[in-house]
């Protein structure tokens, strides 16, 4: 028998059909994950199995909970089955939680609602030392901004599963998570399903993220549902296009040409970078947090370095001492013998042989100015400015270069999409031709599809200029595809370094060892529930 | 194009059009006296009737509205020569003592009743369209440089400053090429806001006499005059309130309809 | 908490004292000699020299200053120049107009503006939506002053329920004092619940659009309860500085309108005082104003702060 059966369901919000069609079946016990790019519709099927979908939707078909049809359900009726029958975990765990109430009472609010047999705060304080939140670790009077990301994304849970529901619903449970919290909120999910045997329904735009977990797999795209498989079946024998693509595309590899190593391009040594926390009473010297402690590496000429680690462990303000954006509290940085912050100002002899793109492709371009005048903005720091033909035919090189076309430059930033401006972006870093490009986190705003392309377009890059570069990222596999060596950050320190394979096939420190295991991998299948 | 905002930009140019005309053309001089037809109701020779010297009141709206927004829009120009480089300023340096000066100064002035300002300035300088512009443009810098601030934090954490930063360029030079473009859109909104704020303020400190003087007319003066008379002549304080609310009414509707226009978010909408 | 209290003190003196210099200033630099205003054309140099020294006008600035300030923390408010008598004793009879209508309006203002703002939030984009926000619209255009002479002239001349001006004072009982402030009270606080009711509206759409809204619907609050529970609580942090505002702006704002209704409060006081140019009472009623606005910011601060747990534990 099962739990969740959706019949035929299509919806249009506004008049866009935004689903076709959609049929799937969960029952008790059973993971059932539904993956697909952004815009798939894979969210809103979750919002309709809630009937919390935005206004001005419609909906035709059947979705049925325990054989009762909740489109043929009172609002009030459906009250009583959301956080009940039906739990569901959000995203966004720093806004999900209403900030001004404590967790404890936001816990047992769902209790107060469903269960009036039940005492709401010892509930409450039961299911949060279920999700690892004991009131011993962490009180139920504590508000949610003091928590950490994982550790809200637990209180939701909480709150999803406090009547112990038969269906959870969790949309990108852990998009917003570093990769070791991802892993230990995947793996409670598993453990409450199974304890339980509660269905779940378990969305995300990572395929490699549910293959180890999930029953049953669903691919789905602009709304229609293209694959439903076994994750072994699908990841064998794909038979949809689609499928086939997104399972080429989240495998895939770049390959770099062969390193021609150097003299040394960038050094970095010892430097340190620290903040002052605010004082905690007039009395007592400021504390201190040290963003970056004592880090020494040199990156050679023609190297391709990538330095991984989770946020908040200094990669950016790294960068940003690289940059010469601000000064280092101790320490040197160098290029070619220079330092990049000298006499209290940036270096800009130094800052015009460095060149960065950023992750956020839509915060990365003023919005007010056209492609040309983006992308020649480091000429500024030429001291022969270039002439009008040059400059048009430095811009018309660099765009064929990144795969687009002269005439863009006449576009402005909103007509182009996420991953052409993430080429946009690389079309300003390449202008100047500068000896060293730190790309930091490039790719990770961007559609796994879309991601492969840019990879594949730094390789292309390399090949051609010979590029220098400092590869930034959160994500481990990225940084495997298309770096010689690497580096990995914790708290400010670098706790590993090596050739790029070697420490991917044979890691030496703990946390490096655990960041490569919490890290989802389409081929290891290591649990099965 | 939206309602409100057809209805604001038809409001605001209607006024604007009677104080541009009233400078070549207004029906009747709007300082010569007439007692005997004092305080005459709308008719067909004096469409919006006489006041309590018999002068038409058609005209003197007319020739009132170009005091209103002489006045308001000096004040809002002197709000946003000051307050959006000040704002600016503050954020290029955000964090050190600059910034901090700017903002607490900022603060204070909020802190003032600005009403009561308005009056301690005009009483002690004397009263005068002049002195009323001063006290109402000092209101408007800390609003623009608020607004220009909280505008420009949210902007400079974005990544294209620091592409342009590490292009080299400076806190001025990120401030004017960078920074100020992205903001007009709210800064128009804003000196929407503040001009029919300013329309209001002006009519306040006109009504209790501290305003443009005699002969100079003015809205607030004429609402002053009617007091006494409101039962007698109730058109004396209707005319010029109308006039008031409309004016206001259309530059917050252009207002409304600016930012609905003009917002990044309804544009990606439609595109 | 605490740290956050002693904060907010602190920056409250350092407003009030730079705002006693601007205000001390800027009657410095007004033109003419007090004394000689006061004793007038005919009067000879060496009464007027007496005079000074009596008002202190001998002293340095400085002085002058400092006597001024310590005077007030003291309860002295100076001499008028005009009457000569303490201004402490003309200012607390006034208060007890100027306070108590700006306390009613306040309240009139709330207690219009926070049904009809969350009813209009509750129906967004729907006819009784539309309807409040275009009648907001207007509110937000009237000028209060002319809205008072709208009022005298319907309530007080045509259907005789109010008399057109005057304060019975308090010795005659509460209910005829507080109906001889209705018609001001009234006239000062619907533009002002014009705004705060499209403060409260827009402050709820925009929690209502956040995802612990969601989180609450998915708990199976029903609307109704989540905007109750979730979201007023957390709409109440805009609202407040709109409140703030409000009644600052309402105790200066009365300065108008007691024009209009002939109400013997601060207003009038100051006007009284401008026309006879009795600086002293100007500079002293202007700080006591000031003082107000800023003491209320303060209040509103740490009302924040109960409200947002966030502020209680930063700074």
């Amino acid at each position: 028998m099962s739990l969740l059966q959706i019949r035929n369901l299509s919806l249009c919000i506004n008049r866009l059909k935004i689903l076709h069609d959609i049929s799937m079946d969960i029952s008790p016990g059973e993971i059932v994950a539904i993956t697909g790019e952004s815009g798939s519709g894979k969210s809103m099927t979750a919002l309709a199995t809630m009937q919390l979908l935005p206004e001005g939707s419609k909906t035709k078909g059947q979705i049925l909970i325990n054989d009762r049809d909740t489109m043929l359900l009172s609002e009030t009726e459906m009250c009583r089955l959301r956080g009940n029958t039906v739990g569901m975990v959000f995203q966004e765990p720093m806004t999900a939680l209403n900030p001004v109430q404590t967790i404890g009472a936001q816990v047992a609010e769902s209790v107060r609602l469903h269960r009036p047999d039940l005492d709401p705060m010892a509930r409450a304080a039961e299911v949060l030392t279920r999700v690892g939140l004991s009131p011993e670790l962490v009180s139920l009077s504590r508000f949610p901004h003091t928590l950490s990301g994982g550790q809200r994304q637990r209180v939701i849970i909480a709150i999803a599963i406090a009547c112990s529901p038969k269906l959870l619903i969790a949309d990108e449970p852990t998009t917003a998570l570093d990769v070791t919290t991802q892993a230990q909120i995947l793996h409670l999910l598993q453990k409450l399903t199974t304890e339980d045997s509660m269905g779940l329904m378990m969305i995300t735009h990572d395929l490699a993220v549910v293959t180890q977990m999930a029953d049953q797999i669903i691919i789905m795209k602009n709304g229609h549902i293209v694959e439903k498989a076994r994750p072994s079946n699908l990841l064998n024998t794909p038979k949809h296009p689609y499928t086939k693509a997104l399972i080429a595309t989240s495998a895939h590899r770049a390959t770099l040409p062969r390193l021609r190593q150097e003299a040394p391009l960038l050094r970095v040594r010892n430097v340190v970078q620290s903040y002052a926390l605010p004082r905690r009473s007039i009395f007592t010297a400021p504390g201190k947090v040290y963003a970056v402690n004592d880090v020494s590496f040199d990156i050679p000429k023609g190297i391709r370095l990538g330095l991984v680690g989770e946020s908040g462990c200094g990669k950016s303000t790294l960068t940003r001492s690289i940059l010469g954006l601000e000064p280092v509290k101790s320490g040197a940085i160098t290029l070619d013998g220079e330092h990049v912050f000298s006499a209290g100002r940036p270096n800009l002899a130094v800052r015009r042989r460095m060149q960065v793109v950023f992750q956020d492709p839509y915060g990365s371009f003023n919005p007010r100015h056209r492609v040309a005048r983006l992308i020649t903005e480091p000429f500024n720091l030429l001291d022969k400015k270039p002439t009008a033909t040059e400059s048009m035919d430095r811009i018309a090189k660099s765009l064929t270069s990144v795969g687009l076309l002269p005439s863009d430059a006449q576009k402005y930033p909103h007509q182009f999409s996420g991953g052409q401006r993430q080429r946009i972006a690389i079309a300003r870093a390449i202008i100047i031709r500068p000896d060293l490009i730190i790309f930091d986190e490039a790719v990770s705003a961007l559609d796994v599809s879309v991601r492969a392309q840019i990879l594949d377009l730094i390789t292309e890059l390399c090949r051609q200029y010979n590029l220098t570069y400092l590869f930034i990222s959160h994500d481990l596999s990225v940084v495997r595809n298309i770096t010689d060596h690497v580096l990995v950050m914790k708290s400010g320190k670098i706790v590993e370094r090596g050739s790029t394979e070697e420490v991917f096939s044979n890691p030496q420190d703990t946390y490096t060892k655990s960041l490569i295991s919490a890290a989802p991998q389409l081929s290891k299948r290591t649990y099965h529930a | 194009m939206n309602k409100s905002l057809f209805t604001g930009i038809l409001l605001s140019a209607l006024i604007m059009l009677a104080a541009i005309v009233s400078f070549a053309w207004t029906p009747f001089d709007h300082t010569s006296l007439n007692i005997p037809n004092k305080l005459q109701a709308p008719n067909g020779t004096h469409w919006l009737g006489t006041d309590h010297f018999g002068r038409d009141m058609f005209s003197m709206i007319m020739v009132g509205a170009r005091t209103s927004i002489t006045v308001a829009f000096v004040a809002v120009g002197i709000g946003l020569g000051l307050g959006v480089p000040l704002g600016l300023w503050a954020t290029a340096r955000q964090g050190g003592w600059t910034d901090e000066i700017i903002m607490r100064g900022n603060d204070l002035i909020f802190a003032f009743p600005s009403l009561v300002i308005a009056i301690l300035i005009t009483a002690v300088f004397g009263p005068g369209a002049v002195n009323a512009i001063i006290a109402i443009g000092i209101f408007n810098i800390p609003v623009f440089a608020r607004v220009t601030r909280g505008g420009a934090l949210q902007l400079w954490t974005r990544e294209f400053i620091l592409a342009a930063r590490v292009a080299g360029k400076g806190a001025i030079r990120i401030s004017i090429e960078h920074i100020l473009p992205n903001l007009a859109n709210l800064l128009i909104v804003q000196a929407t806001i503040q001009f029919s704020l300013g329309i209001l303020a002006e009519a306040a400190l006109s009504y209790v006499g501290l305003g443009a003087q005699p002969p100079t007319p003015s809205w607030g003066r004429m609402l002053a005059d009617a007091q006494t008379l409101v039962s007698i002549a109730p058109h004396m304080a209707l005319v010029p309130g109308f006039s008031i609310i409309l004016t206001v009414l259309g530059l917050n509707l252009l207002g409304d309809g600016l930012r609905d226009l003009l917002d990044p978010k309804l544009q990606q909408v439609q595109k | 908490m605490l740290r956050y209290t002693l904060k907010r003190l602190l920056s409250l003196l350092i407003s009030l004292a730079i705002a006693s210099l601007v205000i001390f200033a800027t009657i410095e630099v007004a033109p003419g000699d007090p004394a000689f205003f006061m004793l007038g054309i005919n009067a000879q140099e060496d009464t007027l020299a007496a005079l000074r020294v009596e008002l202190g006008l001998d002293k340095s600035k400085p002085q002058r200053y400092w006597a001024w300030i310590t005077g007030m923390i003291h309860g002295d408010f100076g001499t008028s120049y005009q009457y000569r008598t303490p201004i402490s004793g003309m200012i607390s009879a006034r208060l007890w107009v100027s306070l108590p209508l700006a306390l009613y309006a306040l309240v009139i203002s709330v207690l219009i503006a926070f049904p009809v703002g969350i009813y209009a939030a509750t129906k967004r984009g729907k006819k009784g939506d539309l309807i409040v926000m275009g009648a907001t619209q207007f509110g937000l255009a009237i000028p209060n002053f002319w809205f008072a002479m709208m009022l005298v002239l319907i309530f007080a001349i045509n259907l005789r329920w109010f008399s057109a001006g005057g304060f019975t004072s308090w010795d005659k009982g509460v209910f005829s004092a507080l109906k001889s402030l209705t018609l001001p009270a009234l006239a000062l606080a619907l533009p002002q619940a014009a705004i705060l009711a499209r403060v409260m509206r827009s402050a709820l759409l925009d929690v209502l659009s956040e995802d612990f809204i969601r989180t609450a619907r998915a708990k199976g609050l029903s609307r109704r309860q989540t905007l109750q529970y979730h979201g007023l609580r957390n709409a109440m942090i805009p609202v407040l500085t709109i409140l703030g505002l409000q009644l600052s702006f309402l105790l200066a704002g009365g300065i108008i309108i007691e024009q209009v209704f002939y109400l013997p409060g601060l207003g009038r006081l100051i006007f009284q005082s401008i026309s006879a140019r009795d600086l002293i009472v100007v500079e002293s009623v202007t700080m006591l104003l000031v003082f107000a606005v800023i003491i209320i910011n303060f209040i509103i601060d740490l009302a924040y702060a109960i409200v947002d747990p966030r502020l209680r534990a930063r700074s």
